[in-house]
C-alpha cells in the first residue's frame, strides 16, 4: 500500500539533483511576465479595483502551478521512453492508483516549489498577497489536477514529440486564456462561456479570491475537486493503456 | 513455478506469440532460446506484467499474471534486456527505490542492499552514480536489484547481451548462485554457450512457437556427440558422428578446411528449425540469425 512513496521518492531524488537549475528556470517566465506586463501596464492601471501587478500575481501563481505540475509528464516520458524506468514500476507489485498518486504528489511538489519562486519574485516586485490555507488549497488542487492530466498524457502518447504537441495546443493556450492575465468579464459572452470550462479559469478565480482575502467562492473549489477526481480516475485507467 | 498456458500476443496483424505453453519447475533454470523476433522477450513481458497477452494465461507460483497481478508480481524479480536503472541516481538510491516498491522496510532494505551488493561484488560502489558505471557493472546492479526482495522466481532477459566474454562468465556465476539459493529462473539468451552452461532445460522458440523443450544434453545427444564442419565448394557442410574417431575418419572425404568439434545446441537448433544460432559478425550482441544459404547439413 505504500508503493506510491517509492514513486514519489524517486521523483524527489531526481528533483533534488537539479533543484537549483529547476528553481532558476521556474523563475524565468514569471519574471518576464511581471516585468513586461506588470511594469508595461503601470502601477496606476487598475483591474478589478487593484493595481494590475497585484491582479496579475495570483494569476501567475495559478499558471505556474499548472505548467510545473503538467511538466511531470516530460519527466515520466523521459523515464518511460529513454531510461525505461517505467518498466521497473510496471514490474513491481504496485497498483495503478499508487503509481498515479506517487506521480501526482511529485507534480504537486514541483508546483509548490514553482509557486514559492513566484511568490518570492512577486515580493521583489512589491506585491504581497494573503497566503491563507485556502490559497494553498487552491494551488494544491490545481497542481494535483494537472498532475493527473500529465499522467494521462504521458501514458497515452507514443513519443516525446507528441507530448510537446499537447503542451502547444492545450497547456499554452490555457495558460493565457484561463483568467491569468485579464478578467474574463471583459471577454464576449460566447468566449467567456467557453473559457469557463477551463480548469485554470476556476483555479485562477479561487487563488485570486484567497490571495485578496475575499469570501471563498465555493464553486471553483468544487469544480477543481470534481475534475481532480475524474482526471485521477482516468489516469489510473490509462496506466493500463501503457501496458499494451 | 512458472506456467505459460497458450500465450498468444498480437501486434496489429502480426502474431508474435502463437500459443506458447511450458512449465518451469521449482528451482529449475530454464533457458528460452531463439532468434531475434522469435518472441522470447514478449513471453517474459507477459509473465512479468509489462504487457497483456492477447490470449492465454501465465501463472507464477499459481498466481495468474492477469487476474492476480500484484500477488504474481510479488513472486518475481526481473532483469530486463536493456539497462533500466536511473542514471542520475546512485546505486544505493536505485536499490532503495526497488525495495520500497516491494514493500521492504528501511532496515530490511539496508540489509538486503548490503548483502546483494556484496553478492555481485559491488559493495564499494553503493554511493556511485549509475552513470559512472560500466555496462557490466550496471548489469550486476540490475541482478542485485532483481534479487534483493528475495523473489522465488527470477526472469533474466538477455542478461549478458553486449558484455565481453569475461564479464559474461562472471554474470553466469551470479545466476548459478541465485539458482543454488533456491530461485526458479527463466533465462532468455541467444548465446548458445550460455544456455549450455546454465540451463537445466532449454526451450527452442522460433517464429512465436516452441519447437522443442529438452535438456541441453538430450538435444545434443540426439545428433550424435561429434560434428565435422568442412568447407566444400564454398559452403560449410556439417556432419554428425557418434564418436570422435568416426568424425575424423570422415575427414579425407572432404577437400578444403575442416573442424572436428563437439556437437552444441546450435546444431540442435539448426536441425530443428533450419535457422542458425550464433553471434553474428562483430561478436557479442548480434545473436541468432535466420539461416543463410551457406549452411548445409547431412
Amino acid at each position: 500500500m505504500t508503493g506510491f512513496l517509492a514513486v514519489y521518492y524517486r521523483e524527489l531524488l531526481i528533483l533534488k539533483g537539479k533543484v537549483l537549475k529547476q528553481a532558476a528556470s521556474m523563475a524565468v517566465s514569471p519574471f518576464l511576465f511581471l516585468t513586461a506586463f506588470g511594469y508595461a501596464m503601470g502601477r496606476d492601471h487598475l483591474v478589478d479595483g487593484r493595481p494590475y501587478m497585484e491582479f496579475l500575481a495570483p494569476g501567475l501563481v495559478a499558471m505556474a502551478s499548472m505548467t510545473q505540475a503538467f511538466g511531470i509528464a516530460s519527466e515520466i516520458n523521459i523515464s518511460r521512453f529513454y531510461w525505461h524506468i517505467f518498466e521497473e514500476f510496471q514490474a513491481a507489485p504496485l497498483a495503478n492508483w499508487q503509481y498515479v498518486l506517487g506521480e501526482v504528489l511529485a507534480a504537486v511538489t514541483r508546483a509548490l516549489l514553482a509557486v514559492a519562486v513566484m511568490l518570492l519574485l512577486a515580493l521583489c516586485f512589491g506585491v504581497t498577497l494573503s497566503y491563507s490555507p485556502l490559497f494553498f488549497a487552491a494551488v494544491i488542487l490545481n497542481a494535483a489536477l494537472f498532475g493527473s492530466v500529465a499522467v494521462i498524457c504521458a501514458m497515452l502518447v507514443k513519443s516525446h514529440a507528441d507530448q510537446s504537441l499537447i503542451t502547444s495546443f492545450v497547456i499554452t493556450p490555457m495558460a493565457f486564456l484561463g483568467g491569468t492575465f485579464f478578467p474574463l468579464d471583459r471577454m464576449p459572452p460566447a468566449v467567456k462561456a467557453v473559457l469557463s470550462f477551463l480548469p485554470l479559469t476556476h483555479a485562477a478565480r479561487a487563488i485570486r479570491a484567497a490571495a485578496f482575502e475575499q469570501a471563498p467562492p465555493v464553486f471553483p473549489y468544487a469544480v477543481l475537486g470534481v475534475l481532480l477526481a475524474v482526471f485521477f480516475g482516468v489516469a489510473v485507467v490509462c496506466v493500463n493503456q501503457a501496458r499494451n | 513455478m512458472i506456467r505459460a498456458a497458450g500465450l498468444v500476443k498480437r501486434f496489429g496483424k502480426t502474431e508474435a506469440l502463437k500459443g506458447v505453453s511450458f512449465e518451469v519447475g521449482e528451482g529449475e533454470l530454464f533457458a528460452y532460446l531463439g532468434p531475434n523476433g522469435s518472441g522470447k522477450t514478449t513471453t517474459i513481458r507477459i509473465l512479468t506484467n509489462l504487457t497483456n497477452p492477447s490470449a492465454g494465461e501465465g501463472f507464477l507460483n499459481g498466481f495468474s499474471v492477469t487476474k492476480n497481478r500484484i500477488a504474481a508480481k510479488m513472486q518475481c524479480g526481473l532483469v530486463t534486456q536493456h539497462i533500466n536503472l536511473d542514471n542520475e541516481l546512485t546505486v544505493e538510491e536505485n536499490l532503495s527505490i526497488h525495495g520500497m516498491l516491494f514493500g521492504m522496510s528501511g532496515p530490511a532494505r539496508a540489509k538486503a542492499m548490503d548483502e546483494y551488493l556484496e553478492y555481485v561484488e559491488m559493495a564499494d560502489r553503493k554511493k556511485t552514480k549509475v552513470k559512472e558505471l560500466s555496462g557490466g557493472l550496471k548489469r550486476r546492479v540490475m541482478i542485485a536489484r532483481a534479487l534483493m526482495h528475495r523473489p522465488k522466481i527470477v526472469f533474466l532477459d538477455e542478461p549478458t547481451v553486449g558484455l565481453d566474454p569475461t564479464i559474461r562468465r562472471r554474470i553466469w556465476s551470479f545466476i548459478k548462485k541465485a539458482q543454488q539459493d533456491g530461485a526458479t529462473i527463466l533465462l532468455t539468451t541467444h548465446y548458445i554457450e550460455e544456455a549450455e552452461f546454465l540451463a537445466d532445460r532449454v526451450a527452442f522458440l522460433d517464429s512465436g512457437k516452441i519447437v522443442t523443450i529438452e535438456t541441453p544434453r538430450a538435444l545434443m545427444d540426439s545428433l550424435g556427440g561429434w560434428a565435422l564442419d568442412s568447407l566444400d565448394n564454398g559452403a560449410i557442410e556439417t556432419s554428425y558422428f557418434p564418436e570422435r574417431e568416426s568424425a575424423e575418419a570422415a575427414i579425407p572425404a572432404h577437400r578444403g578446411g575442416f573442424t572436428v568439434r563437439r556437437v552444441n545446441l546450435e546444431d540442435a537448433f539448426i536441425a530443428l528449425t533450419g535457422k542458425k544460432v550464433a553471434p553474428g559478425p562483430g561478436g557479442a550482441g548480434t545473436g541468432m540469425r535466420g539461416a543463410g544459404g551457406k549452411e548445409n547439413r547431412k
